[in-house]
Parts: C-alpha cells; sequence; structure tokens
C-alpha cells in the first residue's frame, strides 16, 4: 500500500520548522522513568476510594458512614456535608464557562444522585483495598426514581425531570416551566423558505448518535496533600493545571493562591481532564486524615462517571441547483447534556453547515438534561455529530444531482469571506487546499475493485482557539536556553513549542530545554485543548525570543560601542557593520559581566485558527456479518504551517482512528434501569492495531496571518469527518444509507437485510 | 490488613524480594513495592495491556497476574529493556519515529514489541498488528507504532545476521 504522507518541507525558509526533532521528554517516556499522576508518592500517602450511586435517579434518604469509620486501617470518610455550600455562580474557565453549584454537586452528591456512579461518598486508608472495603460498608438509603437515557425522551413534557430549578434559556429568555431543555439556540441568515423554493433537488434525513467516550488510556488520578499550613498541593492528570487550581479552589471555597497544582505527566485527555472531579474528595480526605491522599479512579467509573461526549438526534436537509449550487439548509439538533446543563450544543450548532457556503441556512438547537454523566469536551466537541449528519446528506445530494461529491464540495466550500450561520466572515482558510488535495491524491485517483466495496469523503472545520499562555526563558551560561511553560504536553507540544523559540534565535531544538511547571512557577495558561497550544504557547515562545533579542541588542551595542539601531538579526545572528555573533556567542559573552538574560512573553490572541480537514476512506462490507474493513485512509488537513511534521501527523492519524472507532463500535448500551452494561475495554470496543491500516497524511499549508509561523491547531479536526466519510462509503460499497452510529455489524447486517427485503 | 508472605524473584536480571497479600496483582506489587512504575494501569482486568511486563519469557498483563504467583520466576519490565545506558532498539525506533504522543501506552507497547521481535525480527505488519493488538493505544492510531515496530525487527535482524 503506498503510503502518501507529503513531507511539510522547509522550502529553505526555516532552519527548524519542519524538522522532525526527537522530542525532550522521549528518553523517559520509552523506559517507564516519566512520572504520570498515580506514580507520584508522597510521604505517609494515603489512598482513596469514591462510593457512587448505583442507580440513574434517585434521592438520597440517608448515609450512614459509622461501619466504614470503624474499620482497621481507615483514616477518613467524607460526605456531600464535608463540601462547602457553593453558590449557582458562573465562573469561566478559559475555554467555557462552568456553573459551580451544578460543579459541585457532581464531585458528591447532594440530594439526588442524576447517574449511575454519581459519586456519593469517599474513603482514605491505608491501602486501597482497605478503602474499598470500607466504602462499601457505608450505607445510603436511596428513594429511586424513573430515568431518561435517550434525548428525544428526555425532552417530553412527562419525562422524569431532573432539575427542578431548570428553565429553558431560549434568546435571551427564560421559559415558565421547569424541564430538561437547558438552552434552546437558533441561528438563521437569508430566506430559507426561498432558498429551498430555488433549489431543483432537495435531500433531509435524520441520524441517531450514541453517548461515546474520550477513551483516554490513563484513568484519571491525583494525590492532594492538605497541610498543616493550609496550603494546598494537587498533583493531578490534567489538561489545564490553572483551570485545575481554579476549580478546587471554588468547590473547596478556600483563597486560589492557597492552592497548587502540579501537572504530572498526562496519559491522554481529549477534553475529558479539564473539569475535576477528585481533587475535592482527596483533598478533604487529606484535610480530615493529616496525611496525602491518593485516588486513582477504576475503568468503570472512568466510563460512568467523568464526561463523555453527547448522544444526539439531528435532522439536516439540504438543497441545491442542478449545477450544484447549494440554495438552503436546515438543521435541527438535540444534543444531551447529562446530569447537568452546558454542554455542547453551541458549537455544533455552528459547526454544521460551516464547510460551505449556504446563502439561506436555519439552525435550530436544543440542549437536554438526563440520566447521564455530565458531558464534556471530546475533541472537536459538538462537530462530529453535526458533520455526520451534513456531509451524509452531502453525499447523497451529489448522488441525486448526479455531480461528483468532491466536485459538488469544491463548488460549495468555504473561503475567505464566506458568512456561517452563526455570524462569523471567515479569513484566509484553507478548505480549498484541502479538497484540491483530496482531488490530486493518489487514494482519490486509484482504482478500487472488488465486491461490497467503497469509497467514501468527507469535510470537516474546528475553529481553534488563542486563549492564554505565558513563558520564561532563561538563558545559561552556554547560550542554550530554559525555557518554562505551563501547557501540559499531550501530543508533543513540548517540542513544538521549543523548535519556535529555537527557529526565531538561529538555535537548534535540542538548544532550548522546555519544562512543563507547575502553577506557582509560570504565568496563567489556559489549557491543553481547544487546538491551541502549539500556536499559541509557541507564539509565546517566539515572542519571548524577541524579548531575549531585544535585551541582548541593547547590551552588544554597549559591547560593541554602537547604536543598538545599527545590530540587524539576521537568521537569528546579532549583525552590525563591523561586527557579528551567533546567538550562543553573544550570551556567553554578555554571561561575564553584567544581568543574567531571562526573557518572558504572555499571549492572548483573540482569534480562531480555522481548522478544514477532508477524508478520503475505502471500505469493504461483509454483507453476512456486518462488519466494516477500512481497506485504505487518507487525512487531508490544512496546518497553516506543520512545526514539527511527525507531530502533526500524530494527531491527523490519532483523531481519524477515534472517529473510526465512533463510526463503526464505540457507543454506551443503557439498559431500561439507565445502567450502562458495557463500562469495560472488552465491551466498549476501541480499534486496536489488527482493525486498521496505515493512515496516510497530506498535510496542507494555507498559512494563518494570525501567527508569526502561519501555524494552525490542528488536535482537533481529525475527529470530524470520519463517520460521514465511513458512512459514505458503506453507502457506495452496500447501497445502504446509515443513520444510525456507532455503525456496528448488528446494525448494518440487520440495514443491509432490509435494504434487500426492500428491493 | 491482610497477612504478608514473602515473594522471592529476579526482576530486570537482579534478585529482588517483596512483601505482599494474597489480594494483591503483579502490577500492584511492582508498582509500589519495587517502585518500577513503568507498568501502568489502564483498567485493572486485562483489556488494554498498559500493564505489560515479560514473566519467564512471556508477555502478560501483571494486573491479571497475582504476586504471590511469581515466587522464583523471571520477570523484566520496561525499566530492564535499555542495557546500561543504551536504549534497545525498539526504544529509539519509537523515539525516531514519532511512535508516542501521551506515552502512557509506550511501556506496555515496549514490552510486548520487544517479546515479538526477538522471536520473528522480521514479523511482517499483519503479524505485528495481530501480536499487539491486545496493547491499546488512543492517541497515535497504531500507525507510527507498527512502522516503529518493523524498523527495530530491521535493525535487530541485521545485527544478528552481521
Amino acid at each position: 500500500m503506498s503510503q502518501e504522507t507529503k513531507q511539510a518541507s522547509s522550502n529553505g525558509k526555516y532552519r527548524v520548522l519542519g524538522t522532525r526533532p526527537v522530542r525532550h521528554d522521549g528518553a523517559d517516556k520509552v523506559t517507564g522513568k516519566a512520572i504520570y499522576t498515580a506514580d507520584v508518592k508522597a510521604a505517609s500517602m494515603a489512598n482513596g476510594f469514591v462510593l457512587r450511586s448505583p442507580h440513574a435517579h434517585a434521592r438520597i434518604k440517608s448515609i450512614d458512614t459509622s461501619a466504614a469509620e470503624a474499620l482497621d486501617g481507615v483514616l477518613a470518610v467524607m460526605t456531600a456535608e464535608d463540601l462547602p455550600d457553593v453558590t449557582d455562580k458562573i465562573a469561566d474557565l478559559g475555554e467555557g464557562s462552568v456553573n459551580l453549584a451544578h460543579l459541585s454537586n457532581n464531585v458528591l452528591a447532594q440530594d439526588k444522585v442524576l447517574y449511575r456512579g454519581h459519586a456519593v461518598a469517599a474513603v482514605a486508608a491505608v491501602n486501597v483495598h482497605i478503602a474499598e472495603e470500607a466504602a462499601n460498608l457505608i450505607k445510603v438509603e436511596y428513594e429511586t426514581l424513573p430515568s431518561v437515557t435517550w434525548v428525544l425522551d428526555a425532552m417530553k413534557d412527562d419525562a422524569p425531570l431532573l432539575h427542578e430549578n431548570l428553565y429553558t434559556s431560549s434568546g435571551g429568555e427564560k421559559a415558565d416551566t421547569a424541564s430538561n431543555v437547558g438552552v434552546h439556540l437558533n441561528f438563521q441568515q437569508g430566506d430559507l423558505q426561498k432558498g429551498f423554493e430555488e433549489a431543483d433537488a432537495v435531500v433531509e434525513r435524520e441520524f441517531k448518535m450514541a453517548t461515546v467516550h474520550q477513551g483516554y488510556i490513563e484513568p484519571h488520578a491525583v494525590v492532594v496533600d492538605w497541610n498543616h499550613d493550609g496550603r494546598i498541593k494537587v498533583w493531578a492528570s490534567t489538561q489545564g493545571s490553572f483551570t485545575c487550581r481554579q476549580q478546587t479552589a471554588e468547590v473547596l471555597q478556600v483563597p486560589l493562591s492557597h492552592v497548587t497544582v502540579v501537572p504530572c505527566e498526562i496519559g491522554g485527555g481529549f477534553g475529558g481532564k479539564i473539569a475535576i472531579y477528585l481533587e475535592p474528595l482527596a483533598a478533604v480526605l487529606s484535610r480530615k486524615s493529616g496525611r496525602p491522599v491518593q485516588i486513582v479512579m477504576r475503568r468503570n467509573d472512568v466510563f460512568e462517571a467523568t464526561g463523555p461526549t453527547p448522544g444526539a438526534f439531528v435532522r439536516v436537509k439540504l438543497g441545491a441547483t442542478k449545477d450544484g449550487k447549494l440554495t438552503a439548509g436546515e438543521a435541527w439538533l438535540a444534543y444531551e447534556s447529562g446530569a447537568y446543563p452546558g454542554g455542547m450544543l453551541g458549537p455544533g450548532c455552528m459547526c454544521v453547515f460551516s464547510c460551505y457556503d449556504i446563502p439561506n441556512a436555519l439552525v435550530d438547537g436544543y440542549e437536554v438534561c438526563l440520566n447521564k454523566p455530565h458531558i464534556k469536551a471530546y475533541r472537536a466537541p459538538g462537530a462530529t455529530q453535526a458533520a455526520f449528519a451534513t456531509e451524509s446528506v452531502m453525499d447523497e445530494l451529489a448522488e441525486k444531482l448526479g455531480i461528483d461529491i468532491l466536485e459538488f464540495q469544491q463548488k460549495n466550500a468555504a473561503k475567505e469571506g464566506t458568512r456561517r450561520v452563526d455570524g462569523p466572515v471567515y479569513p484566509k482558510v484553507g478548505l480549498v487546499e484541502c479538497l484540491d488535495a483530496a482531488a490530486t491524491s493518489d487514494h482519490w485517483n486509484s482504482t478500487l475493485e472488488g465486491p461490497h466495496r467503497g469509497r467514501g469523503i468527507a469535510s470537516g472545520f474546528w475553529f481553534g482557539c488563542g486563549l492564554k499562555s505565558s513563558v520564561v526563558a532563561s538563558v545559561n551560561s552556554d547560550g542554550t536556553i530554559n525555557l518554562t511553560e505551563g501547557s501540559t504536553d499531550i501530543g508533543g507540544t513540548r517540542t513544538s513549542i521549543a523548535m519556535q523559540m529555537a527557529e526565531v534565535l538561529g538555535l537548534d531544538a535540542q538548544d532550548i530545554n522546555p519544562r512543563v511547571v507547575d502553577t506557582d512557577n509560570i504565568g496563567y495558561t489556559d489549557v491543553t485543548g481547544g487546538s491551541r497550544t502549539t500556536f499559541a504557547t509557541g507564539m509565546a515562545a517566539y515572542e519571548a525570543g524577541l524579548d531575549l533579542q531585544r535585551q541582548m541588542t541593547e547590551r552588544a551595542a554597549e559591547l560593541w560601542d554602537c547604536n543598538s539601531e545599527d545590530i540587524q538579526i539576521e537568521s537569528g545572528n546579532f549583525v552590525s557593520s563591523s561586527q557579528t555573533a551567533t546567538f550562543k556567542e553573544l550570551a556567553t559573552e554578555l554571561f561575564k559581566a553584567g544581568e543574567p538574560l531571562v526573557g518572558r512573553a504572555t499571549v492572548a490572541p483573540d482569534c480562531s485558527t480555522n481548522g478544514f480537514g477532508t477524508h478520503i476512506v475505502d471500505v469493504e462490507v461483509d454483507m453476512d456479518t456486518g462488519k466494516v474493513k477500512i481497506l485504505r485512509y487518507t487525512v487531508i488537513q490544512d496546518a497553516g504551517k506543520a512545526i514539527h511534521p511527525s507531530y502533526v501527523e500524530g494527531q491527523l492519524q490519532g483523531g481519524a482512528v477515534q472517529g473510526i472507532g465512533w463510526a463503526l463500535n464505540e457507543e454506551y448500551f443503557f439498559d431500561d434501569d439507565g445502567e450502562m452494561r458495557n463500562a469495560s475495554f472488552l465491551d466498549y470496543r476501541m480499534p486496536t492495531a489488527y482493525d486498521l491500516p496505515m493512515i496516510d497524511t497530506i498535510i496542507v499549508e494555507a498559512e494563518n496571518p494570525d501567527h508569526p509561523y502561519g501555524v494552525r491547531g490542528v488536535g482537533e479536526t481529525p475527529i470530524i469527518p470520519p463517520p460521514a466519510a465511513i458512512a459514505n462509503a458503506i453507502c457506495h460499497a452496500t447501497g445502504v444509507r446509515m443513520e444510525e452510529l456507532p455503525m456496528s455489524p448488528p446494525r448494518l447486517w440487520k440495514a443491509i437485510q432490509q435494504n434487500q427485503d426492500g428491493n | 490488613m491482610g497477612t504478608k508472605q514473602l515473594v522471592s524473584t529476579t526482576i530486570n536480571g537482579e534478585p529482588s524480594q517483596f512483601l505482599c497479600e494474597a489480594r494483591q496483582s503483579l502490577l500492584e506489587v511492582l508498582r509500589n513495592e519495587t517502585g518500577l512504575t513503568g507498568c501502568k494501569e489502564g483498567c485493572n482486568n486485562g483489556n488494554c495491556g498498559a500493564c505489560t511486563v515479560m514473566l519467564d519469557g512471556q508477555p502478560v498483563n501483571s494486573c491479571l497476574v497475582l504476586g504471590l504467583e511469581v515466587d522464583g520466576k523471571e520477570i523484566q519490565t520496561v525499566e530492564g529493556i535499555a542495557q546500561e545506558n543504551e536504549l534497545h532498539a525498539v526504544q529509539q525506533c519509537f523515539l525516531e519515529g514519532a511512535a508516542l504522543q501521551c506515552g502512557i501506552c509506550t511501556p506496555g507497547f515496549i514490552v510486548a514489541a520487544k517479546a515479538l521481535l526477538d522471536e520473528n525480527p522480521l514479523a511482517s505488519e499483519e503479524e505485528i498488528r495481530f501480536q499487539l493488538a491486545g496493547n491499546l493505544c488512543r492517541c497515535t492510531g497504531y500507525d507510527k507504532i507498527i512502522r516503529a515496530v518493523m524498523e527495530a525487527g530491521k535493525q535487530m535482524a541485521e545485527t544478528t545476521t552481521s
């Protein structure tokens, strides 16, 4: 199988960008030395265990912890009584806001449990086995209530009500009666009716999507030491040490400055490790026992009690003229938000038509509470669900019009000046470039032969945000640099950030020593998420490099007895009419006399990096079992500028494979009692190495004008196109149009049977 | 507190003794009693491979082995793969091939891949994918892992023949 990985070349323009140095933390990671949170050992550390509700919806009548407290080896027990009351206040966490009362209630239930797995008590003991034994001795009296676990059911008037004080917020107004619908959003442009009248062909379809989990291999873990001076030290598996600190301080109602968060190496997050779950529990247990407490979540608890992505119902209708111009688009979306309001409806509504220029459009969306864990971000949250619907309808519409699907996409592709239905107008973006790359790709131009084989294509869009980052660059006596930053490294960003500083200073990547440090040691930095890290923290590293150059130019002017205006920077070298010095030469010289050199920068870019992508997939369907084999897969995406191409490819491949799992197998099975029946890696079936071929990548570079090196965020977009691309391929292979995710063997087989019976 | 028993094994070529309760898994014991935190807990029920170690020459999920079971046996963990200060070919190829992102599955993959390549350094892509199907990765999509393993195998075969 040919591998078409276009090398993102440096074009001779850059020395370091576009190369593939070994990552700085590599030796630790391949030798088992890297410290993840569960590896942390504090002196006299105790182990915690969390007791969780077995019921999907119930009132808590009483909790009796006496038997647990009496067990030998138990150091502390806590319930919601040990947490302070938190007001119904909204806190801005950078990438989204959170209702703190709901956050606290989710950490530990008060009068009601709202989903199976909802935490009700916690125990710290001398080892985890005793902690678990003790937790099981806690007697909780529940009054079970009817539960609801499908979004459309939860919207009905007679649905079990989760919150007596939740009133639908719609267009700035609130409803009169309580319901499970937290939010109603509406976006419009143009004249929808007129748009559909102008269309020569219209396709409308309804799609259902099951709840899906981020599936990170490392369970949530914390170690918390509530010291005797009132300072609280938290080691956590977190995508954002500063948001972890803020949330923990709010839930515990302690001053922010009393909490320090140490972000350990993290074993995957994908958006699921931004909200806190265990920190306040471990903190209170630590305060009560006088010892540091470690809590590591069990895998089934990770499924049942963290933040999966919403199940959803989406209806999309598109109309186009016979020469392939889209005239109208209408979308109706119902997204689950889980046990509390506040979910991913917004991005879903904004993304549903984001790849195309549709002059007349209407998007209507509802966010609904139901008895499932509170949903959280999963890599481009809300966009995959919407894209499954739109990209499937695009494919069907192209077929109806007799137009090639790729040409149909190219004809209507969003570009600079296109207005998205929610308002923003795109600056320069790269969808057209991605579609053009698809059209000339080896994959698209290869022949696919054989029975029950089909090819599908789909595109996707994610905003990519900026937000805040801080870095400090301390120059060593040999001219190398210690670069401290606060962005947790999930995918190699330590190195892509260091490379940007190396580039501007004329150094090598190995001359920069990047360190991810705790909240005491670096300025505020927003989460590693939102496809922002290489973009924003990299920008800060670049700016810190410029800061060093400004300082060194001043100092060089004194040293060389000239004016600082007379010194130019050329490829990182300091050049005057008579002198020239590399960064290292000048730095070592300046170290000998005068102040040490420390550079700094903080950034808060207020823009989207606008990441577009297109995927091509070939499948083969086993008509007797409904099993889908992925024969070939190509991810094309606009990275703006690929700093470290291997790690950009890694994002494309990893995101695509998560999307493949979402498309073909992953779902939460809920029984009638609202219990998840497949809360293990055995039955929550994620892709293994044996399920996949190589994932080819083509990196397009339509430079982002908002970044010194043209970088666009890449991490999230790759998960968006796969379900639709695969559904389209399945349709071309079998004639069956799938309307439900996942397209697992039983579902596909049934649809094949029905299709054959229908013929 | 349960009664602890003394277990005597060889870990990474050195004699090692520890105390453990009957209910403790080998995974727990390696991480808590011997300080070898390289093997990771991903699921604790044998479905992700993050806890893979070698036991008497076979790769096992250490979460499915009891600590008491390894008395008199030989264990190799990821900490014992590099020889003195030189990384093994598998480790080096993982680094050069960017075959890790978050790194949590990496120790398990390295132990499992080395076991596979020791038997069959020129294993095909399909054989490698099959043998490593018990190691889950959520970050990479496996592409670069498989390429790194194939490259390491080629290097190991060359070293043997040269």
